[in-house]
C-alpha cells in the first residue's frame, strides 16, 4: 500500500465545536501546498449533539475517503471523552493532539451512562505520543468559546508536513470573509494553540 | 442561498459531491431541477439556488418532483430531480410509466443512496430501479466524476430519449475532493413540445407499442456500455485477481489492491457484459465489489462469467479497504492482515443525537410521555422521531413518510381487545404533511377513524437543516410564495371545525388538557402545535433560567422534558416513605437555554427563574 505517502488527519468532537470548519482550513492549506485532497464527514445529526469526525487524507494521489482504523498520523480531539473513543484510529507512530475540556451530554448528565474518569490518562496508557491542550481554557481567556477550533488548528499545525504559516493564511481567510476582525482574532487563538502544543510536546 | 460567485471555466477547487452535481447541471443548460429534501441528497438543490438562469425548485415530495421535471422534459428542456433513496419509493409511478414514453429534453434523476445507513430508515440499492424501469444507470465514484458523468447523463438522455439515474451514495455526495469545472453550454431552445398522443398518452393501447421501443433502447444502450469510456479497463499486475466495481467501491479497490486489474463501471446499467467476459479471461479470479446488494454479481453469473463477490464481502454497508483486505486476504488462503491498534477500543458513552435545547417538540413529548399509558402514538419521519428514545420514549411506529396517519387508521380499526382502552394518536410534522400526509388525513376522516394527529408546524423541513416548503411562505430562493393555512387544509380535508385546535406547545398545561380532551372523543380531532424550530430565523431567544440551587429538592422532573441545557449537578440516594430513591439536583447551561421556559412548568418548589438579561450575560462572560 503506498500509504507512506498520503496523511492521514483524523479530527473528531461534538456537533457545534467547529470541527468541520477546522478540517476545511486544512483542506485548503494543503490544496495550496499542491497535494490532491480528499475529506469526509458523517454528520448527517452533528447539529443535534451527535459525534462528529472529518477524515482529511492528503499526498500525491487520494482514492479511498476514510480513514481505515489504526492508520490516522495525527487525531486532533475536539474534546475529552472524543479523543479517546477514537484514539483507535491512530497509528501507533501517530500523535495525538487532545482538548482536555469535558462537555456532557445528556445521557451522562441524567445517569444513563458514565464519562470515563480519566481519558487522559487512558490515551497516555495507550502508548502513543499525546500533546494535551486546554483549548477550552485558552478560548475561554480570549473571551470566547468558539475560539477553540483555532486554537486546536494551532496546536496541530507543527505536526503536519505544512507549512505553519499557510493553515495560519487559510485561517485569517476563512474568518475573516465572515468579519475583519474575527480573522485577527482566530489568529491569535491559533498562535496560543501553537505556542501551547510547543510547550506541552516539550513537558512531555 | 445567495447567488454565487461562479468559479470560471478552468478553475480547479474543492467541491462536495453534491456540489460538483449541481455545477455540472448548470454547465450542462440544465432550465429546471426539483426536489425534495433528504439526507445525503439536500444539498444539490440548495447549491442550484446559487446558479443563474435556472429554475431550482423545491417540490411537495418525490413523486411530485420527478413529475414537474418530466413536464419540462417533455416540453424540450433540460431537467433533473434529485432525492434520497427512500424518495424514489415515492417516485416510482412516474419513474416506471414515463420509461415507456422517454423524454426530449435530457432528464437526469440523481438518487443519493444511504450507503452505511448514516441518516434513513434503510439501506435499499438504487441500481434495481434501473433495471426494474429499464433505465441507464450511471455511478460516480467521487465528486469529479460526479461532475463529468452528470454532464453525460444529459447527453445520454438526449441521445436516448430516456431518464438517467445517476446513483450517488453519502461517499460520493458529502465527500470533498479536487474538481476542475468547465463552461456552461446554453440551454435547448429548438424544438418545443410535440402533439404525440401515441407516445404522450400513456393507455394500454399506446403503452402496448412503447414496449418493443423500450426493449430496442435498452439494446442500445447495452452496445453503448460496452463501448463508453465509463466503463474502462486498469490494468494491473498482480493477476491473481480482477475487480469489477463501480462507485466509490472503485476507490476502496485502488485504495487496497493497487496492484491488481480493474474493471471500472461508471455506465453500470445496462453492463458491458462482453467487455467483462474478455476482462474475465485475463485474470485467474473475478471479483465484484458493489454497494450494496448483490446486483451485477448475479447478472454475471446468468451470463455465465464466473464470479465472486457476495459470498465473501457484505450486503450491506460500505465496502472499505479495511473489509476489503481481510475478506480477499481469507479467499486466497492467505494470513488475514491485522492491524496493530494501539489500544484496545475504550467504551466511551454514546452521544445519540438529542432534540435541541429549547425545540418546541419537547413539550409534545414530555405531555404524550404523560399519557404514555392511554395512547399508542404513530409516528413519522423528521426530528420528532427522536421522541422514541430517552428520556420521552413516546412513539410507537415509525415507517415511512406520511405513515403516522395511515398507519393509525389500521392501529384504531385493526385493534384487538387488548386495546380496546387506548386512543391512537399520530404525530407528523408540517413538511412530512405535505409530503404524504395529506393524503392519510383524507383517507382517516373518509374512513371515519378515530385518531388524534398531532401536526408539529416547526414551519422548517427540520433534520434536513432548515429548508423552505410550501407552509413557510418562502420559495427555494427565500424569496416570498403563497403560503398554505393548515387549519383551513384540514377543515378542507373534512375535519371538523370544533375538533381542529391550535396551541402553543410551550404551554404544556394547555396542550395536556387539549389533548387528554380529543383522544376521549371517538373521532378524528387535530392539534396543530405553532412554534418555530429553534435552529430558523423565525425563533426567538429570551433571557436565560437558572436553577436557585437552595430551591432545588432533587425531583428531576425537568430532566424529563429531554432538554439538554439542563445538566444533573450532584445526586443523592435517599429513603423516602420506606422507598429508596435517587434525586437529580440539577443546573441549567445558560449559554445554551434559549430562555423557552418550558422546564419551569415542570417544577413543583419553582426553582427555576429567568435571570435579567445584565446578570445572564455576566455569568457567560466568566462561565
Amino acid at each position: 500500500m503506498a500509504e507512506t505517502a498520503i496523511m492521514n488527519v483524523l479530527l473528531c468532537g461534538i456537533g457545534g465545536q467547529g470541527v468541520l470548519t477546522a478540517s476545511e482550513i486544512l483542506a485548503e492549506a494543503a490544496i495550496a501546498a499542491g497535494h490532491d485532497v480528499k475529506k469526509t464527514e458523517v454528520a448527517g445529526m452533528a447539529q443535534r449533539g451527535g459525534v462528529v469526525t472529518s477524515h482529511l487524507r492528503f499526498g500525491p494521489k487520494v482514492y479511498s475517503p476514510a480513514i481505515p482504523p489504526g492508520q490516522a498520523d495525527v487525531l486532533l480531539a475536539f474534546e475529552l471523552a472524543e479523543g479517546l473513543r477514537w484514539i483507535t484510529h491512530l497509528k501507533p507512530s501517530g500523535i495525538a493532539l487532545v482538548n482536555t475540556m469535558r462537555i456532557i451530554p445528556p445521557v451522562v448528565s441524567t445517569g444513563l451512562f458514565r464519562y470515563p474518569e480519566d481519558p487522559l490518562a487512558d490515551i497516555r496508557d495507550s502508548g502513543t505520543r499525546m500533546i494535551p491542550i486546554d483549548a477550552g481554557g485558552i478560548a475561554k481567556e480570549m473571551g470566547n468559546l468558539r475560539l477553540v477550533n483555532s486554537v486546536m488548528l494551532g496546536a496541530v499545525a507543527d505536526s503536519l508536513p505544512l507549512e505553519a504559516l499557510a493553515i495560519k493564511a487559510a485561517l485569517i481567510k476563512r474568518f475573516s470573509a465572515k468579519k475583519p476582525e474575527l480573522g485577527a482574532l482566530n489568529a491569535q487563538a491559533f498562535e496560543a494553540g501553537r505556542a501551547a502544543a510547543l510547550a506541552g510536546a516539550k513537558a512531555a | 442561498m445567495k447567488r454565487k460567485t461562479l468559479p470560471a471555466a478552468g478553475t480547479r477547487l474543492m467541491m462536495s459531491g453534491n456540489e460538483a452535481v449541481a455545477r455540472a447541471a448548470w454547465e450542462a443548460g440544465l432550465a429546471l431541477a426539483s426536489a425534495y429534501p433528504g439526507t445525503p441528497s439536500t444539498e444539490i438543490l440548495e447549491e442550484l439556488t446559487g446558479y443563474p438562469d435556472l429554475i431550482a425548485q423545491w417540490a411537495v415530495n418525490e413523486k411530485v418532483a420527478l413529475e414537474v421535471a418530466i413536464g419540462a422534459a417533455v416540453a424540450g428542456s433540460r431537467s433533473m430531480a434529485a432525492m434520497k433513496q427512500v424518495g424514489v419509493n415515492v417516485a416510482a409511478d412516474p419513474l416506471m410509466s414515463q420509461s415507456l414514453a422517454g423524454v426530449v429534453g435530457g432528464l437526469v434523476l440523481v438518487v443519493a443512496d444511504d450507503v452505511g445507513l448514516s441518516s434513513s430508515q434503510n439501506e435499499q440499492d438504487s441500481r434495481f430501479w434501473g433495471r426494474f424501469a429499464h433505465i441507464p444507470v450511471m455511478e460516480p465514484a467521487d465528486a469529479q466524476e460526479a461532475y463529468e458523468m452528470m454532464k453525460q447523463a444529459f447527453d445520454l438522455s438526449e441521445k436516448f430519449e430516456t431518464i438517467v439515474i445517476l446513483r450517488m451514495t453519502t461517499r460520493v455526495c458529502h465527500v470533498k475532493s479536487m474538481v476542475t469545472v468547465g463552461e456552461r453550454r446554453p440551454p435547448n431552445s429548438e424544438g418545443g413540445f410535440t402533439y404525440d398522443p401515441n407516445r404522450w398518452v400513456l393507455v394500454p393501447s399506446t403503452a402496448k407499442r412503447r414496449l418493443p421501443i423500450q426493449a430496442e433502447r435498452e439494446k442500445a444502450l447495452s452496445a453503448e456500455s460496452e463501448k463508453s469510456a465509463l466503463n474502462r479497463l486498469e490494468p494491473g499486475s498482480d493477476k491473481r485477481l480482477g475487480f469489477v466495481t463501480s462507485g466509490p467501491g472503485y476507490l476502496h479497490v485502488k485504495e487496497a489492491f493497487p496492484d491488481a486489474p480493474v474493471f471500472k463501471l461508471g455506465l453500470s446499467h445496462p453492463a458491458p457484459f462482453e467487455a467483462i467476459r474478455a476482462f474475465a479471461a485475463t485474470v485467474e479470479r473475478l471479483v465484484v465489489v458493489e454497494e450494496t446488494e448483490k446486483i451485477l454479481e448475479t447478472e454475471l453469473k446468468a451470463e455465465g462469467i464466473g464470479c465472486t463477490g457476495k459470498d465473501i464481502l457484505p450486503s450491506n454497508g460500505e465496502l472499505a479497504p479495511e473489509i476489503l483486505a481481510p475478506a480477499i486476504a481469507k479467499m486466497l488462503g492467505e494470513p488475514v492482515p491485522v492491524r496493530k491498534l494501539v489500544h484496545d477500543a475504550q467504551s466511551v458513552f454514546p452521544r445519540p443525537p438529542t432534540m435541541c435545547v429549547g425545540c418546541p417538540h419537547l413539550g409534545v413529548y414530555y405531555t404524550l410521555a404523560r399519557l404514555r399509558r392511554q395512547v399508542t402514538i404513530s409516528g413519522d419521519i423528521g426530528c420528532y422521531t427522536l421522541g422514541a428514545l430517552h428520556p420521552w420514549k413516546a412513539l410507537d411506529t415509525t415507517t415511512c413518510m406520511g405513515a403516522s396517519l395511515t398507519m393509525a387508521l389500521g392501529l384504531d380499526k385493526g385493534r384487538l381487545p387488548k386495546d380496546a382502552e387506548k386512543s391512537v394518536v399520530a404525530v407528523i410534522g408540517d413538511s412530512t404533511f405535505l409530503h404524504m400526509g395529506i393524503q392519510g388525513l383524507l383517507n382517516l376522516v373518509y374512513n371515519k377513524g378515530n385518531a388524534t394527529v398531532l401536526i408539529l408546524d416547526n414551519g422548517t423541513v427540520g433534520m434536513t437543516g432548515g429548508q423552505d416548503h410550501p407552509g413557510t411562505g418562502k420559495d427555494a430562493y427565500g424569496m416570498p410564495a403563497p403560503r398554505v393555512d393548515f387549519v383551513k387544509l384540514v377543515e378542507a380535508l373534512g375535519v371538523p371545525p370544533e375538533r381542529i385546535r391550535k396551541v402553543n406547545p410551550y404551554m404544556m398545561p394547555v396542550l395536556f388538557k387539549t389533548l387528554k380532551e380529543e383522544i376521549a372523543i371517538p373521532e378524528v380531532s387535530v392539534i396543530i402545535t405553532d412554534q418555530p424550530c429553534v435552529l430558523i430565523e423565525d425563533h426567538e431567544r429570551f433571557a436565560p433560567f437558572q436553577v436557585i440551587e437552595d430551591l432545588c429538592t432533587g425531583c428531576g422532573n425537568c430532566l424529563k422534558t429531554g432538554c439538554p441545557a439542563i445538566l444533573v449537578r450532584k445526586r443523592e440516594q435517599v429513603v423516602k416513605a420506606g422507598k429508596s430513591q435517587e434525586l437529580a439536583f440539577v443546573d441549567i447551561d445558560i449559554s445554551g437555554c434559549t430562555g423557552c421556559g418550558l422546564c419551569t412548568e415542570t417544577c413543583g418548589p419553582d426553582a427555576i427563574k429567568r435571570m435579567s438579561p445584565k446578570s445572564a450575560k455576566e455569568a457567560q462572560a466568566h462561565g
